[in-house]
C-alpha cells in the first residue's frame, strides 16, 4: 500500500514539476499541418516545413502526409468529428464548396488580419484567387500548390510532318493527328477517361471556351445549381474525341492498361497529351534520351475567343477550434508560404506555378524560366491569365464534385466502349450528377455559399 | 459422491461473459446501431448537424438504377468466384489427398495465396492482366483487341473474379484437405477392394462425407465475396469501366468516403447486411438439408 501511495506522490510531483517547467523552457508552439501530396512532392513539403521551423523559434509546424487529397479530406473530417483536427490542412480545389459549408474553418483573411500580417490579395493571379474566394471576394483559404493543364507535344514527331509549332485549334489537331498517323506513328495522341481527366477534358475545356459546367455560374450563385454539359460545346468535343479514337488517332493510356499517358509521352510512344504543368518535371526526368518536346496552351475550336484556363491543385485551410497560440503559428506559416522566396523554392522543386504576381516576377527576374528544365512552365501562367476571369471561368463551386468527376469517368467509359451514344452518355452524366448536387443541397438545408 | 462444479448464481456467469459482451457491443452492435441511425438521417459530413429523413435514404437508393446494377454485379461476382474458388480447391485437395508425387509440396504452397493481402495480390494481378504490358499482352498480340479490361466491363469483371478466386482457392484448400484426411482410410480402401475406381469413390464416399465442409465454405465464400472484394476492386478497377465492377461494398466506400455521403453509405451498408443475412438464411434453410453431419 505504501509503495502505491509513494508512487502516486512521485507521479503527482512529477506532473507538477513538468507543469511548472513548461513556461520556463519556452518551448515552441507546435501545430499540425496535414497535406495530401506523396512521394517526391511530400519530401519537398517536408523541406518546406523544416525551412519554416528553422526560420524562427516561436512555432513548430508538424507536417504529416495523408497520402492523397481524398484521404486528407476524409481523415480531417474524421479528426474534426473527434475534436483532434490539425490546425492547417491542404484541401484540393474541388473540395472548396464542401469546406465553405462545413463551418469548420477560420477564414484565412481574418486570421492574417488578427495576427497583424498584411497580405495584398490583389497580388494573387485573379484566376487563382477567384477559384478559392467567396462570391464577395474574401479569401477563406490560401492558394498553395497550383497548376493548370497544358498540351505536351513531341517536337521530333511534329517535325516529321513538317510542323514546327504546336497546333492552336482542335481543327489543326485533327489534321496533325491524321498526318502523324500517316507518317507511321501508332499513337498520335493519348488520353485517359477516368474520373481524374474530368479536369483537363471537361473543366479546362469548358473554361477556355467560356462554356458553363453548371447553371448559377458554375454553382457560385447557389446550391441549386445543376449541370448543363450535355448542351454546350463540350458535346462536340467528346464527339470529336470519340471519332478520333475510332479512327485510331487517339489511344487510351492508363496505369491499369500498362502505361499511363505521361509515361507514354515521355517514352515517345504517344506524341501529344493534355496534362498538368505539374508533370513538366516528371516528363523532363523520365523522357527518352534526346527526345525534343515542348508544352503549349490547350487548343480551342477555331473562332473561339480564348479565356483563362482554370487553376488546379489545392489551398490551405485553417480549421476552427484551436488555441490562439496555434493560430499565431498558423498565420506565421501562411505568411512564410506567401513569401516570393518560398514560391521560388516551391516551384523549382515541384512543377507547380507561383500563385502571386510578385512570386512570378521574382522568379522571372531570377532567370528561372530561361533555364533548361524549367523553360516552358511560363506557358501555364500565360494560360491562366489569358483573360480576366468571367463569371464562368473563375472556377467551379459544386458540392461533392469528386462524385461528379467519378460519374464523368463512368459515362466516358460507357461512351468509348460504344455502350451509349455521346449524347446519351452526357445526358446520363447530367442526370446522375444532378442527383448528387440535389443530395448535397438537401444535406445543408437553408445554408448558402459564402 | 459425484462432484460437480456449478455456479450458484447466474451473475457470476454473466460476469465471465462481460468482457466478451463488451467487445461485441463496442465493435459490432454500437457501430451497427450508429449506421442504422445515420441511414435514417441526412448527416452533414463535418458533424454540423443532421435531419431526420426516415426511409428517404433507402427510397432514393433503391430507386437508383445504378444501385441495382451494383447488386447484379455483386451477385455475379459472388456466384462465379465462389464456384471457381471452391471447385478448383476441391479438385486440388482431392488430388493432394491421393498422395500423388509431390503432394507434400502442394500442401504447403497452395495455402500461401490466402496469406497475401488483397491489395498486394491485386497489384500483382493488375500487372499480369494488363493488356499492354503483362502476360495478357502476349495474348493480345495474337488476337488484337481480345483483352481490354479498361473499356470492356466483362473483361474487368473477369479480372477481379480471377484475383479473388486465386486468393480463396488457398483458403478453401486447407479446409477441403482437412476434411478429406478426416475420412477413415479403411472406408476408401474397402471400396477400392470392391473394385470401385477413383471417380466412383470420390462421388460415393468422399463427397457425401465432406458435405459439412462444403456447406461451411459455401457460406463463408459467399459472405467474403461480398466483403473481402474491396481491396481487389480498389486496386484493379476502381469500380470501372462504366461501373461494371462497382460491387456493393466498393460503392459504399466511394459514396461514403469519397463522396462524403455518410447517410447514403450507411443505408447501403444496412442493405448489404440484410442481403448477406438473407443469403445465409436461404443457404441454411435449403442447402443444409442435403448436408450429412456425422
Amino acid at each position: 500500500m505504501t509503495i502505491i501511495k509513494r508512487g502516486f506522490a512521485a507521479l503527482a510531483a512529477g506532473a507538477l514539476s513538468t507543469a511548472l517547467a513548461i513556461p520556463a523552457f519556452a518551448e515552441p508552439v507546435k501545430f499540425d499541418f496535414w497535406f495530401g501530396l506523396s512521394g517526391d512532392l511530400a519530401r519537398v513539403v517536408d523541406t518546406l516545413c523544416k525551412n519554416f521551423n528553422d526560420s524562427q523559434k516561436d512555432y513548430q509546424v508538424v507536417c504529416t502526409s495523408q497520402g492523397n487529397y481524398d484521404a486528407t479530406l476524409q481523415n480531417t473530417i474524421a479528426a474534426f468529428r473527434a475534436g483532434k483536427q490539425p490546425t492547417v490542412v491542404q484541401v484540393y480545389d474541388v473540395g472548396t464548396a464542401t469546406m465553405m459549408l462545413s463551418g469548420a474553418y477560420k477564414p484565412a483573411d481574418k486570421l492574417m488580419e488578427e495576427n497583424g500580417y498584411k497580405i495584398d490579395y490583389s497580388d494573387y493571379f485573379p484566376g487563382i484567387a477567384r477559384y478559392y474566394a467567396t462570391s464577395k471576394g474574401e479569401m477563406l483559404s490560401f492558394p498553395f500548390n497550383s497548376s493548370t493543364a497544358l498540351m505536351y507535344w513531341n517536337k521530333d514527331a511534329f517535325a516529321k510532318i513538317g510542323k514546327t509549332e504546336a497546333p492552336k485549334t482542335w481543327e489543326d489537331v485533327a489534321a496533325d493527328l491524321k498526318a502523324l498517323k500517316d507518317a507511321g506513328y501508332d499513337c498520335p495522341m493519348a488520353i485517359n477517361i477516368s474520373a481524374n481527366e474530368s479536369w483537363q477534358l471537361m473543366e479546362q475545356f469548358s473554361a477556355l471556351h467560356n462554356q458553363p459546367i453548371a447553371t448559377k455560374n458554375n454553382g457560385y450563385d447557389g446550391l441549386d445549381a445543376r449541370l448543363e454539359v450535355n448542351k454546350t460545346k463540350f458535346v462536340q468535343y467528346v464527339t470529336d474525341l470519340k471519332k478520333w479514337y475510332d479512327a485510331g488517332l487517339v489511344k487510351i493510356k492508363s496505369k491499369d492498361l500498362g502505361q499511363d499517358m505521361v509515361q507514354a509521352f515521355a517514352t515517345g510512344t504517344c506524341q501529344l497529351i493534355l496534362t498538368s504543368v505539374g508533370d513538366h518535371g516528371t516528363v523532363g526526368r523520365t523522357q527518352k534520351e534526346g527526345m525534343k518536346w515542348d508544352v503549349a496552351e490547350l487548343p480551342v475550336y477555331a473562332g473561339t475567343e480564348r479565356k483563362n484556363s482554370l487553376v488546379g491543385g489545392a489551398s490551405l485551410w485553417v480549421l476552427s477550434g484551436k488555441s490562439d497560440a496555434e493560430y499565431k503559428g498558423a498565420a506565421a506559416f501562411l505568411n512564410f508560404i506567401h513569401d516570393p522566396k518560398t514560391a521560388l523554392f516551391w516551384s523549382t522543386n515541384t512543377g507547380y506555378i507561383p500563385v502571386t504576381k510578385s512570386g512570378f516576377d521574382f522568379m522571372k527576374s531570377d532567370g528561372f524560366y530561361d533555364k533548361a528544365p524549367y523553360k516552358g512552365r511560363e506557358v501555364a501562367i500565360a494560360s491562366l491569365t489569358a483573360s480576366e476571369p468571367t463569371e464562368i471561368t473563375r472556377g467551379i463551386r459544386l458540392g461533392n464534385f469528386t462524385q461528379i468527376r467519378a460519374e464523368f469517368g463512368t459515362q466516358m467509359q460507357a461512351i468509348f466502349a460504344n455502350k451509349v451514344s455521346v449524347q446519351e452518355g452526357l445526358d446520363a452524366l447530367v442526370k446522375n450528377g444532378d442527383a448528387i448536387l440535389e443530395r448535397f443541397q438537401q444535406t445543408y438545408p437553408g445554408k448558402t455559399l459564402p | 459422491m459425484e462432484k460437480r462444479v456449478t455456479f450458484s448464481k447466474w451473475t457470476i456467469g454473466i460476469l465471465f461473459a462481460v468482457p466478451q459482451l463488451i467487445l461485441i457491443f463496442t465493435f459490432f452492435y454500437w457501430p451497427a446501431g450508429q449506421a442504422v441511425y445515420w441511414s435514417l438521417t441526412l448527416q452533414q459530413p463535418w458533424g454540423g448537424g443532421n435531419i431526420w429523413v426516415g426511409l428517404d435514404n433507402f427510397r432514393s437508393i433503391l430507386s437508383n438504377a445504378s444501385y441495382w446494377d451494383s447488386i447484379t454485379a455483386s451477385m455475379i461476382f459472388a456466384g462465379i468466384s465462389t464456384g471457381l474458388a471452391m471447385t478448383i480447391a476441391l479438385v486440388l485437395a482431392a488430388l493432394t489427398d491421393r498422395q500423388l508425387a509431390g503432394s507434400w509440396l502442394y500442401r504447403v504452397v497452395l495455402i500461401w495465396p490466402y496469406g497475401i493481402a488483397a491489395p498486394a495480390l491485386a497489384l500483382a494481378f493488375r500487372f499480369i492482366l494488363a493488356p499492354e504490358a503483362g502476360f495478357m499482352a502476349v495474348v493480345n498480340q495474337v488476337w488484337p483487341g481480345f483483352w481490354d479490361p479498361g473499356l470492356d466491363g466483362t473483361d474487368a469483371m473477369a479480372s477481379i473474379i480471377i484475383a479473388f478466386s486465386w486468393k480463396y482457392v488457398g483458403y478453401n484448400f486447407i479446409f477441403f484437405l482437412a476434411a478429406f484426411q478426416a475420412i477413415p482410410r479403411s472406408l476408401i480402401e474397402a471400396a477400392a477392394m470392391d473394385g470401385s475406381g477413383v471417380i466412383r469413390r470420390f462421388w460415393d464416399i468422399q463427397f457425401p462425407l465432406i458435405t459439412p465442409t462444403i456447406f461451411f465454405l459455401l457460406v463463408i465464400n459467399i459472405t467474403e465475396s461480398f466483403q473481402d472484394s474491396f481491396g481487389i476492386v480498389d486496386i484493379m478497377t476502381a469500380g470501372g469501366p462504366a461501373n461494371a465492377t462497382n460491387l456493393m461494398v466498393y460503392k459504399i466506400y466511394s459514396d461514403g468516403f469519397k463522396g462524403l455521403d455518410y447517410s447514403g453509405a450507411a443505408a447501403q451498408s444496412i442493405i448489404l447486411m440484410l442481403l448477406i443475412i438473407a443469403l445465409t438464411i436461404v443457404q441454411f434453410r435449403f442447402i443444409e438439408r442435403r448436408v450429412h453431419y456425422r
